[in-house]
C-alpha cells in the first residue's frame, strides 16, 4: 500500500513574491490525487516541494515520518527512494540511451544482476508502449516518448509514491487518454499513493479520487473529487468550465473593476455545477480492481456530515457498490 | 554527515523575510557555498560506491585536452626563464647559477602554474558547461529525486581527475620546461653543459620537487572545485550557462595566483633553502 503524505502549514516564496502559503492536506494512502490550478500558480513548486527538491520557509511535509521539509539531508535521500517523480519534460540524461536512462535507478541502489535489470527495464519499457526505441538517445525522440520515458524511469524502483508533473502537456488527446488510462492501471497494480499536476479538464474529471486547486497564492480547497467537481466556488467553477468570466484572469487575476462589469453584464456567473458526474476511470480489464477505491469508500463516507448536499448527491451514485458497472 | 550544498535555492539570495542585505554579504554568501561545496566533496570522496568509471573518462578527456597545450607551452616558458635568467647572471657574472636558478623558477612557479591555467581553461571551461547544461535541463534535479547525489556521482570523480591530471601533468611540463631551458642556454646562450648541470645540485632539492607537486595538486583542486560550483548554480537558462564559464575561469584564475602566492611564502618560511 502507497504511503501517506501530509502536508503542514506549507509557505513557499521566492524572494519578496509568495508562491503559495499555508498549504495543508494529506494525500490518502494509495489515493490518486490531482493538483489543479491556473499556469504560473507554483503547482510544479509545489511537487518539488514535496519532494525536498525546492525548501519552502515554513511547514512540514511529512512522508513516513520524515520531514522532507526540515529533515536530516541522509534522511531526505533515503526517503526520496520510496518517489518516483515524472518530470514535465522527462528529465532524460542527454548522453545515456533510453535503456540506461530507465536503468540508472536500479544501476545505483540495487545489486541486480545485468539480465535481471534487462527484464525489469524491458518490462517497464513495454508498460509505456516504449519497445524497441531501447537504444534511441533523449534527442532523438519526440516530446511525449521522452515524457513516457520519464514515467517508466520513474517506475523501475516501484516507487510508493508518484509524482506526474503535467503528464499531458504536449501530448495529444488520443494519448493523453492513453496516458489517464496507464495512471489509473498502475494504481491498480501497485497501489501507490500518485499525486498529478495538471491543468487538463479531461484528466481532472476522469482520473483522481481527490482534487485541490491552487490559486491567488493559497490552497483554494482539496477534498474528494465530488466536492470539486460540483462546487461553486466561482474560481473552480472557471477553471472547470474553461470561461473567461470569473476571477481568473489573463495575466494573473482580475482586478475588481473588471469583475464588477462582468457582474453587470451578467456574464460573471458559469454554468452551473453538473448533477451528473463523468464516470471514474476503470482499471483496464484483467487487471485487480483498485484497492483505493474501498479505502476511500470509507473515508468519504466517514466525512460524510461535513460535505456539501451537492457532493453528496454526486457521490451516492459513485459509491454505490456497482461503480464502474453500465446502468 | 548533513547537508550537502544545497544552493539552488534562489531564494535564498535575499535575506529571511526578504530584506535588502548589507552589501558585502553576497560575496560572503558565494564563498561559503563554495567552501561547502569543497568540503561535501571531499567527504563524498569516500563515501562508497565509487564512480571508478566517471573517474576513468574525466580522466581521459582532462588529460586529452591538456598534455599537447601544456607540454606546447612550456617549451618557450621554460627558454624564456633561461634566456631571462641567463642574461642577469650574466650581468652580475655568475653565470655558472643560471641553471639552478632558472630550473627552480620553472620547478617552483611556471610549471604548476601552466598546468593549472591549461586545466582550468581546457577542462575547467568542459566540466562547467557540461554540468551547467545539466543543471538547466533538469537532469541534476532528476538525479537528486532519484536519491543519488550529483557531488557523489559527478562532482567528485571530475574534481579528482583534474587533481590526477594536474600533478601528472606537472611532471611533464616541469622535465620538458628543464630541457628546453637547458637547450637555450646551452646551445644559443653557449652556456657550458657541465655548469648548467652542476648548478641544480647546488642551488635546487628534492622538497622544490614536493611542493610543485602539491601545488598542481591544489591548483588542480581549485579549478575542479570552482568550475563544478558554477557549472551546479547557473542563473537562468543557456546563457546563465555560457556566463558561468566564463566566470568559472576568471575565478580560478584569480584563485589560483593568490593562493600560490601564500603557498610559496610559507614553502620559502619552513623549508630551508640549500644555498642559504
Amino acid at each position: 500500500m502507497g504511503i501517506e503524505v501530509t502536508v503542514e502549514g506549507l509557505t513557499k516564496s521566492f524572494g519578496k513574491q509568495t508562491v503559495w502559503q499555508d498549504v495543508t492536506l494529506t494525500l490518502p494512502p494509495g489515493e490518486v490525487s490531482v493538483m489543479l490550478g491556473p499556469s504560473g500558480t507554483g503547482k510544479t513548486v509545489f511537487l518539488k516541494s514535496l519532494i525536498g527538491l525546492l525548501k519552502p520557509e515554513r511547514g512540514r511535509v511529512l512522508v513516513d515520518g520524515v520531514d522532507m521539509v526540515g529533515g536530516s539531508e541522509r534522511d531526505i535521500y533515503r526517503t526520496r527512494k520510496l518517489f518516483g517523480l515524472m518530470f514535465q519534460d522527462g528529465a532524460l540524461f542527454g548522453s545515456m540511451n533510453l535503456f540506461d536512462n530507465i536503468a540508472f535507478p536500479l544501476r545505483e541502489h540495487t545489486r541486480k544482476k545485468e539480465s535481471e535489470i534487462r527484464r525489469v527495464v524491458m518490462e517497464r519499457m513495454d508498460m509505456v508502449g516504449l519497445l524497441g526505441s531501447e537504444a534511441k538517445l533523449p534527442g532523438e525522440i519526440s516530446g511525449g516518448m521522452r515524457k513516457r520515458a520519464g514515467l517508466a524511469r520513474a517506475l523501475v524502483l516501484d516507487p510508493q509514491i508518484i509524482l506526474c508533473d503535467e503528464p499531458d502537456s504536449g501530448l495529444d488527446p488520443v494519448r493523453t487518454s492513453y496516458i489517464s488510462q496507464l495512471l489509473i492501471d498502475l494504481n491498480a497494480q501497485i497501489d501507490a499513493t500518485m499525486l498529478i499536476v495538471t491543468h487538463n479538464l479531461d484528466i481532472a474529471a476522469t482520473v483522481p479520487d481527490n482534487m485541490g486547486m491552487l490559486f491567488r497564492r493559497e490552497l483554494v480547497a482539496f477534498g474528494p473529487r465530488e466536492v470539486l467537481l460540483t462546487s461553486d466556488i466561482p474560481v473552480v467553477r472557471q477553471f472547470l468550465s474553461g470561461r473567461r468570466e470569473g476571477p481568473i484572469g489573463m495575466a494573473e487575476e482580475k482586478d475588481e473593476a473588471t469583475l464588477a462589469a462582468e457582474q453587470l453584464a451578467g456574464t460573471a456567473t458559469a454554468p452551473p455545477p453538473p448533477t451528473r458526474l463523468v464516470p471514474q476511470l476503470e482499471p483496464s480489464p484483467g487487471l485487480p480492481p483498485r484497492q483505493a477505491v474501498q479505502r476511500r469508500r470509507a473515508r468519504v463516507l466517514g466525512m460524510w456530515d461535513q460535505l456539501p448536499a451537492a457532493a453528496r448527491t454526486a457521490a451516492q451514485t459513485g459509491l454505490s457498490p456497482v461503480q464502474g458497472e453500465p446502468a | 554527515m548533513s547537508a550537502p550544498v544545497r544552493l539552488r535555492d534562489p531564494a535564498r539570495r535575499r535575506g529571511p523575510a526578504g530584506r535588502r542585505e548589507i552589501p558585502g554579504t553576497g560575496a560572503l554568501r558565494q564563498t561559503g557555498q563554495l567552501m561547502t561545496l569543497a568540503a561535501t566533496t571531499v567527504r563524498d570522496t569516500f563515501r562508497r560506491p565509487f564512480q571508478v568509471r566517471e573517474l576513468i573518462e574525466q580522466f581521459w578527456f582532462v588529460a586529452s585536452v591538456t598534455i599537447l597545450p601544456a607540454a606546447l607551452v612550456s617549451i618557450p616558458f621554460g627558454a624564456v626563464i633561461a634566456l631571462q635568467v641567463g642574461s642577469l647572471t650574466q650581468q652580475l657574472g655568475a653565470q655558472s647559477f643560471t641553471g639552478g636558478a632558472s630550473v627552480l623558477a620553472v620547478i617552483q612557479q611556471a610549471s604548476p602554474l601552466i598546468v593549472a591555467l591549461l586545466i582550468a581553461g581546457a577542462g575547467g571551461s568542459a566540466i562547467c558547461a557540461d554540468l551547467g547544461s545539466r543543471k538547466i535541463r533538469e537532469e541534476l534535479d532528476a538525479m537528486e529525486v532519484m536519491g543519488v547525489s550529483p557531488v557523489q556521482r559527478l562532482v567528485v570523480p571530475r574534481v579528482l581527475a583534474t587533481m590526477l591530471v594536474a600533478v601528472l601533468l606537472n611532471g611533464l611540463v616541469s622535465v620538458v620546461g628543464t630541457a628546453g631551458g637547458y637547450f637555450f642556454n646551452v646551445v644559443i646562450q653557449h652556456g657550458t653543459p657541465g655548469a648548467y648541470l652542476s648548478s641544480f645540485s647546488s642551488l635546487a632539492q628534492l622538497p622544490d620537487l614536493y611542493i610543485s607537486e602539491i601545488k598542481a595538486l591544489v591548483f588542480g583542486f581549485i579549478a575542479g572545485i570552482v568550475a563544478a560550483y558554477r557549472g551546479l548554480n547557473p542563473r537562468g537558462g543557456p546563457k546563465g550557462v555560457g556566463d558561468a564559464v566564463n566566470q568559472s575561469v576568471v575565478i580560478t584564475f584569480l584563485l589560483l595566483f593568490v593562493v600560490n602566492v601564500v603557498i610559496t611564502a610559507i614553502y620559502l618560511q619552513l623549508v630551508p633553502q640549500k644555498g642559504a
